[in-house]
């Protein structure tokens, strides 16, 4: 290919972020144009209708579904207390009798003459959307939500699960290269997000659960570990909605992988500091990559939109090799050759030379390298 | 954009394929009478962040073929046509899988009947199903209102009650979808398409409810009967609105239909031309796969019926995770001839998906990739198999016994005894380094039996060579015969079980220019006979006792076998069952053992 886009992932100290927060259905906005929000604030609310819940009137007064009504002895629409009669049948002399009851508090929303059921409808949920960043509230749509912007550090991780959260930056590893492993885990982490290195396992997952953190970043992860935490085999990526109790991100693949110096260097500053953090993924056309977002007080900064993601490999570009085997490794592109090399696989590809920090040279086919985006 | 096409002066021809990794252009220029292919390019697809314009590729793959030609095709950010001298092309064309293929959420009233025949219609559509929504699946309203706008669908399918039965819950659940007021996953402004195919006495409502709000289409209930599953009318609209919502809407494609002279066509249609074509101008019967980044679709013309299936949730980059999810790691271990370590075999695994567009570098890695795609082949085989039935299978009778029986009733088209030919194409296939590797990915996955012709497409260019099928016949079958059908050579393998090492199989090649050559093949081995492009030759064979080649053929006789750039592949490792060997010492021996003889990898 002769042109490698591979557009790397956005690590940067400053830059100008806007977070939609929409309801999931119509409700009523609590926040201004203009006001100061946290990453806790509840900017719009809603109810969202209740859970439903039936009951099978026709098998309880044993009639026929089209009989049903008949034995009706509320409206549809009224509001029943639970336990209370709904129907009662028509019993033979007054000897038997049915009563169908209402199953939890709720109003009665339908039923059905052709199966004879009863939809109950339990009272409305109320549903809040947070801030989710510590920022400024920059749009305001009537009854669907806000936009809120902040300055800010931003890291993008690779993948992540989890949805968002925030909490105090906590930091777990020495270096990039360092394991998480329980033992790092201390009692320290409740409400934090807590930064690792090259790996975190799955015991350090659970303890850093248990204590109550918030998220973990770090390099890498086990697949076979994060199917533990799952319970399952991930098989598409697309997640953010996992219940998991914590959110974690990696931020430079799968198994043991250091951070790069520059995203573990730019936490390192934002040590307990406050970050908001999502794990939603999804790795398809409109990608989705988990990230990292620490508000600060600034203004005049570069828009996200601005920053130089989209140019193309040349001299110089800094990229991080992205395959087996120098996967993680970060370099310096030091020659473009524009013919077709052969590989150790017999493949005829594009290629680049990369130079890394301690000198060593390789070839690499193009499309194995990402660029290193942000400023 | 052209609607009719001078075929009689069209002399140069570009086209295009949008795939979900990688963008693919040809070249094609008309040299005397003939139609060849001069060159091609490609490059990253660009539908996501930062270009989010599936333009961008194209044009980054034009300009390869530019700098390839030697010939000037672009005026700065536009295709040049018509031809102006030397500049420009006479005809542009394209075919697009991108997008990351279909994902839709399903819905129904119960989830293990009419939720589970929405997902069947789904699957059999060939999406991703990203969640099943059912009146009784135990979460509250609200979760799955949450569920339906995270996922951000493609597409959603509502199904739900028999005809005559329950509208209360259709209802409800049209009430959930309308209170979700999901947004498409690309183009934001247009509407959600969502498909109604449930109780015929709910319509009315249903429209009421996403009427404004969707793009909603009514079809046929898929469980109009609780004994009756007819999820032919539901799967039409699903392709149907495909193309004409979700593909329309993918970013840039206003722009690149705005280039091109005849309608960006699909894929998986446009391959499917060709390999109907083949079936067709042979009178033979044909099974092609195309193995992608996010899907795999295969395509097979049996008894003179043409069916084609959509593995969406199978592929060797966005899906390939999918793959491990689905075959477990134990089945794409049992395909790596080395030791290794799952750990590390599942993190490779996930790499590649969360970076769909690298490419193996080592000779392991490629070995690794090979497996996968061993598993992703066989799988979506599995799956047309279950869904490539007559035509009488319209309606899937089931019985009120066997109603949450899974498998799919009804015959089977896919008969591998009678099939003739077996065409791969696809990254995985057609750049395999070597011709064998790709043969061998194929018998592996597909266990041809008797007597089969292999090919494969040479550099991955059906789906253009589809697409130029529809507007010019005669180019496109001329490229398609001279520059872009690899014949690799027979498999001949006999139907089967024997003892390790025993004989199983005879034979003796003569070929045209009278050289012979004689092969013994025990039970468990395979061979290679040369017999080079073009060459076609007389085989005479003879079996052991218990084996046989199908199609009545006699225990020993003569058969007609054609050459090509890999030869005639012999496989005497067994069929019904095919069996590998359980210790994973022998396996490795034996995979090895199997690469060497058709000298599928480097040594």
């Amino acid at each position: 290919m002769a042109h490698a886009y591979t557009p790397g992932l956005t690590v940067t100290r400053s830059v100008l972020l806007r977070r939609e927060r929409k309801l999931p259905l119509k409700g009523k906005v609590l926040v201004k144009l203009g006001d100061k929000v946290t990453a806790e604030t509840d900017v719009a609310s809603t109810e969202l209708p209740g859970q439903v819940e039936t009951v099978n009137l026709s098998n309880i007064l044993g009639l026929p579904p089209a009989d049903v009504g008949g034995c009706l002895l509320v409206k549809m629409g009224d509001h029943l207390k639970n336990g209370q009669v709904i129907a009662r049948s028509k019993s033979f002399f007054g000897l038997f009798k049915s009563e169908a009851k209402a199953t939890c508090e709720c109003t009665l929303e339908a039923v059905s003459d052709i199966t004879g059921q009863a939809i109950l409808r339990q009272p409305p949920i109320p549903v809040k959307v947070t801030a989710y960043i510590d920022g400024k509230v920059c749009a305001v749509k009537a009854e669907e939500g806000v936009t809120v912007e902040a300055f800010g550090s931003f890291i993008q991780g690779i993948f992540g699960v989890g949805g968002e959260t925030a909490g105090q930056i906590h930091f777990a590893a020495q270096a990039p290269d360092d394991a998480l492993t329980d033992s790092e885990i201390g009692n320290d982490v409740d409400r934090k997000i807590v930064v690792g290195g090259s790996i975190v396992t799955y015991s350090a997952i659970e303890r850093a659960r248990e204590r109550g953190a918030k998220a973990i970043i770090v390099g890498g992860l086990d697949d076979k570990d994060l199917r533990t935490f799952l319970g399952y085999d991930l098989g598409v990526a697309i997640t953010g909605s996992e219940e998991k109790g914590i959110t974690i991100i990696i931020t430079e693949g799968f198994g043991r992988m250091p951070m790069a110096e520059r995203t573990f260097g730019l936490l390192k500053e934002l040590s307990g500091k406050k970050a908001s953090a999502t794990g939603a993924t999804q790795i398809r056309a409109g990608v989705l990559r988990p990230e990292i977002v620490v508000p600060f007080d600034g203004a005049g900064e570069k828009d996200i939109a601005s920053l130089p993601s989209s140019q193309g490999l040349s001299l110089g570009s800094v990229v991080r090799v992205i395959r087996q085997p120098d996967f993680g490794k970060i370099g310096k592109v030091t020659s473009l050759p524009p013919e077709l090399r052969t590989l150790e696989t017999e493949s005829k590809v594009r290629v680049l030379e990369l130079e890394f920090a301690s000198g060593e040279k390789v070839i690499l086919p193009r499309a194995n390298v990402e660029i290193i985006g942000g400023e | 954009m052209m609607t009719s096409v001078d075929r009689e002066n069209i002399d140069a021809i570009l086209a295009t394929d949008c795939g979900s990794t990688t963008t693919k252009a040809i070249l094609v220029e008309r040299t005397g009478e003939d139609y060849r292919l001069i060159a091609r390019g490609e490059a990253p697809t660009t539908v996501e962040a930062p270009f989010e314009d599936v333009t961008r590729g194209v044009l980054n793959a034009v300009r390869e073929v530019e700098e390839i030609a030697g010939r000037k095709i672009l005026d700065g950010e536009t295709i040049v046509t018509p031809r102006n001298g030397g500049e420009g092309v006479d005809l542009y064309l394209s075919t697009s899988s991108a997008g990351g293929g279909l994902q839709m959420m399903v819905a129904g009233v119960v989830k293990s009947m009419t939720a589970e025949s929405a997902q069947r219609a789904a699957l059999g559509a060939g999406a991703i199903v990203m969640d099943v929504i059912a009146s009784n699946d135990g979460r509250r309203p609200h979760e799955k209102i949450a569920r339906i706008r995270h996922l951000r669908p493609d597409m959603i399918l509502l199904s739900g009650g028999i005809d005559g039965g329950t509208t209360a819950h259709v209802a409800e659940l049209a009430e959930l979808i309308s209170a979700a007021d999901p947004k498409a996953r690309l183009g934001a402004g247009f509407d959600l398409p969502v498909i109604y195919a449930g109780n015929i006495d709910a319509r009315k409502i249903v429209e009421d409810r996403l009427g404004d709000k969707t793009a909603l289409v009514i079809t046929d209930n898929i469980r109009p009967v609780l004994e009756v599953e007819n999820l032919r009318p539901a799967r039409t609209k699903i392709h149907d609105l495909f193309l004409e919502h979700v593909m329309a809407h993918a970013p840039g494609y206003k722009k690149l239909m705005s280039w091109t002279n005849v309608p960006i066509m699909p894929t998986p249609g446009a391959v499917g031309a060709i390999v109907e074509g083949i079936a067709k101008e042979e009178k033979i019967e044909v099974v092609g796969v195309d193995i992608g980044g996010a899907t795999t679709d295969v395509f097979s013309v049996f008894q003179g019926v043409f069916n084609r299936t959509v593995s969406a949730n199978l592929g060797m980059s966005y899906s390939i995770s999918n793959v491990l999810a689905e075959a477990g790691i134990e089945n794409i271990v049992r395909w790596v001839p080395f030791e290794m370590d799952e750990t590390d075999l599942r993190n490779r695994i996930k790499n590649k998906m969360i970076r769909p567009t690298t490419i193996p570098q080592t000779l392991e890695e490629l070995l690794v990739e090979h497996a996968i795609a061993r598993e992703a082949l066989r799988l979506a085989f599995v799956q047309h198999k279950l869904l490539a039935v007559g035509l009488k299978g319209v309606q899937q009778q089931r019985t009120i016994s066997d109603t949450f029986e899974q498998e799919t009733s009804g015959e089977t088209l896919v008969n591998l005894e009678t099939l003739n030919l077996l065409v791969g194409s696809g990254g995985i296939l057609s750049h395999a380094p070597r011709r064998a590797q790709a043969a061998l990915l194929l018998v592996d996955s597909f266990l041809p039996e008797g007597v089969t012709s292999l090919a494969v497409d040479s550099i991955f260019m059906m789906p253009q060579l589809g697409v130029l099928s529809t507007v010019h016949r005669r180019a496109a079958s001329q490229v398609f015969k001279n520059d872009c059908l690899i014949e690799l050579g027979t498999c001949i393998a006999p139907i089967g079980q024997g003892k390790e090492r025993s004989e199983c199989l005879s034979v003796k090649l003569s070929s045209p220019t009278g050289e012979t050559e004689e092969r013994k093949i025990k039970f468990g081995e395979m061979a290679l006979v040369p017999l080079g492009l073009g060459a076609d030759a007389k085989l005479k064979y003879e079996l052991e006792r218990g084996f046989e080649l199908g199609q009545g053929l006699p225990r020993s006789g003569e058969i007609k076998v054609r050459g090509g750039v890999v030869g005639i592949i012999i496989d005497c490792r067994g069929r019904r069952p095919f069996l590998l060997p359980e210790s994973r010492e022998k396996l490795i021996s034996k995979l090895r053992e199997w690469s060497r003889a058709i000298s599928a990898y480097p040594e």
